[in-house]
């Protein structure tokens, strides 16, 4: 393809090519401190195709497509084409990737144990995880937890944060110096946003966490503190996995590794502070 | 680099892939990837000192394959289990039979639908067993219902409401608008049963279904897969009293074109008398080899071509017509 971009996040490496050149301009510049796909070879391709011929310069439409495509995927004006890099690159992770249990949840660590923090959107994994990022935690991803099959640590996947409408300006109050990729307005999720994770959640990408604590949190609600019995987390893991069916026996066992061996928490919280009080304590 | 003539190459002789380089592997993998042949290279190659990287990618294709042969074994069992009460033979056909029995084509092999072949008078029980065992009908458009009722050789596909996997009920291998018509009781008739009471196609019908498959059906999307899959069903089974049985369901042509093919491509043993220059076989391999290093589909107008065919071999002219212009107007 014309114009294209290799970059290496946690342990998959991704080839992303794409008719135009803006939006790989946009990609190398946000994923500059990053490393290239392992030998020089990506796991996946992602392709960034004109839907018609004639689209790659009249009213040009991003086709989402590599070598996993959903036939349902819309395609985005070009406006969005790092969006629509995003979405490649998330889809050919949830569908194809199968070295590690894949569960849609963010990741923090700190002395080597991990938080997992899983929910609906809107749920505030994301800020959450940002909010710990910025005292002190590593941030390890907002987008999928790697849980390894054999060795049941987490492995990192800090690709670069995408915000949605209030937690833009959220996120610039909690982290004033951070990076920031171009303001898309009025994609198919609203205003996005795209932050840099910070240096050393990058240069870390490689250091995997043994995992201390799951967490179900929910925004918008007085404080309140519940344990999560083993039933109801697996359900609730088990629709937050994309590839958990895909692995077999194997999700199974690592899924239910996970619950057995660290303590699942649902909390609910009306604001940041609150929240970070009660995570501090229960990770103690 | 050169997209799909890379996989054809390291399929046929896994040395081919020494030296290709890091672009190389990039390009060979995609394009595996995009011709659904990923699993089959992994197991090709399995054993080659391979970057690890490559090594990597390969053995989680691998397990990715074998996950998909045991869903298949199950979704074969579960099916089995619904029909088995109508005392009418059920015969597996394609991915799902090749890896019931154990044959070279189901390694690494990815397998979607469950399909398989029942007789003809026994389809409305068949339907009525799986509908009263939880398959639901994908699609309730009356068009589509009675096309598929009326012209096609399988009952509209079926997807199980728990289980999320397709089903589909064939009671013969080509389309009842297709001008050949092979002989659908003889198939079931010769029918080889396995140990839990399932069949699958003899070894000749086994060939002439998936040279059917190939090019009297379909414009060819998914061909390098079903060559392979006809590569090493011939190397398998030998062609001894091929000739014969295709002739009796009117599909020689097909089954020699694709023995042309898979020799010309993947190194297949055939014998001398049929390798012969055929004005046909060039236009189908550039279709075969339409892919190039990002795995994007290319050769348009090729393609094109294919489609055309494929709906022309599929029903008469008026038909096709009346066809087209009711799905356009959609």
């Amino acid at each position: 393809m014309r114009h294209r971009f290799d970059v290496r996040v946690g342990p998959v490496g991704f080839r992303i090519g794409a008719d135009w050149r803006a939006p790989i301009a946009q990609l190398a510049d946000l994923y500059r401190d990053y490393a290239k796909p392992a030998d020089g070879i990506p796991d996946f391709t992602v392709r960034l195709t004109a839907t018609r011929p004639w689209r790659r310069w009249i009213r040009p439409s991003v086709a989402i497509t590599g070598d996993y495509t959903l036939p349902e995927a819309a395609p985005l004006p070009l406006a969005q084409g790092l969006l629509a890099a995003e979405m490649a690159m998330n889809l050919q992770m949830a569908l194809g990737w199968r070295r590690h249990l894949l569960l849609h949840a963010s990741v923090v660590e700190n002395n080597g144990r991990a938080l997992v923090m899983t929910g609906e959107s809107g749920a505030g994994k994301s800020t959450l995880a940002a909010l710990l990022a910025a005292q002190g935690w590593r941030f390890m991803g907002d987008e999928f937890a790697l849980l390894d099959p054999d060795t049941g640590a987490l492995h990192p996947f800090p690709r670069i944060t995408s915000l949605k409408n209030q937690s833009v300006a959220a996120m610039a109050a909690i982290k004033p110096d951070a990076r920031w990729g171009p303001l898309l307005a009025g994609t198919p999720k609203g205003d996005i946003r795209h932050l840099v994770p910070d240096a050393s959640a990058i240069s870390a990408m490689d250091v995997a966490a043994v995992p201390a604590l799951l967490l179900f949190p929910r925004f918008g609600f007085a404080a309140a503190e519940r344990s999560v019995p083993a039933s109801e987390a697996l359900v609730r893991l088990t629709q937050a996995s994309t590839n958990y069916t895909a692995l077999g026996e194997k999700g199974f066992v690592a899924l239910t590794r996970l619950i057995a061996s660290v303590p699942a928490v649902a909390i609910d919280y009306p604001d940041g502070d609150t929240a970070l009080a009660l995570i501090q304590r229960l990770m103690r | 680099m050169n997209g799909a003539p890379l996989l054809v190459d390291a399929l046929r002789d896994p040395a081919t892939v020494a030296g290709i380089g890091a672009q190389g592997w990039t390009a060979l993998l995609t394009v595996a990837r995009a011709e659904q042949l990923i699993g089959t290279l992994g197991h090709r190659l399995d054993g080659l000192a391979l970057p690890d990287r490559v090594a990597a990618i390969l053995a989680d294709a691998r397990a990715s394959a074998e996950e998909g042969r045991r869903r298949a074994l199950w979704e074969g069992e579960m099916a089995w289990r619904a029909l088995a009460p109508l005392g009418c033979p059920v015969v597996l056909l394609k991915g799902t039979a090749f890896v019931v029995a154990g044959l070279a084509a189901g390694q690494g092999r990815s397998i979607g639908d469950c399909d398989i072949l029942v007789p003809r008078e026994r389809i409305g029980d068949v339907e009525a067993a799986l509908l009263a065992a939880g398959w639901e009908w994908v699609k309730p458009d009356p068009y589509d219902d009675e096309y598929y009722r009326r012209w096609m050789h399988e009952l509209p596909p079926l997807i199980h409401r728990d289980r999320d996997r397709m089903i589909d009920v064939h009671h013969t291998i080509l389309p009842l608008t297709a001008r050949i018509r092979p002989d659908a009781a003889a198939l079931i008739e010769s029918s080889v049963p396995l140990a839990n009471g399932l069949r699958v196609l003899a070894p000749d019908d086994m060939i002439v279904h998936a040279a059917a498959h190939l090019f009297a059906d379909g414009d060819l999307a998914g061909g390098l897969r079903n060559l392979w899959d006809i590569h090493c069903l011939l190397e398998e089974f030998g062609v001894d009293s091929l000739t014969a049985r295709a002739q009796h369901h009117g599909l020689w042509s097909a089954v020699w074109r694709a023995a042309r093919l898979a020799n010309d491509l993947f190194g297949t043993t055939i014998p001398a008398s049929w390798q012969v220059w055929d004005s046909g076989d060039p236009l189908v391999r550039r279709r075969l080899l339409a892919r190039d290093d990002w795995g994007r589909p290319s050769r348009p107008v090729t393609r094109l071509g294919f489609y055309i065919r494929s709906h022309w071999l599929r029903m008469p002219p008026a038909m096709l017509a009346r066809h087209l212009w009711i799905k356009w107007r959609r």
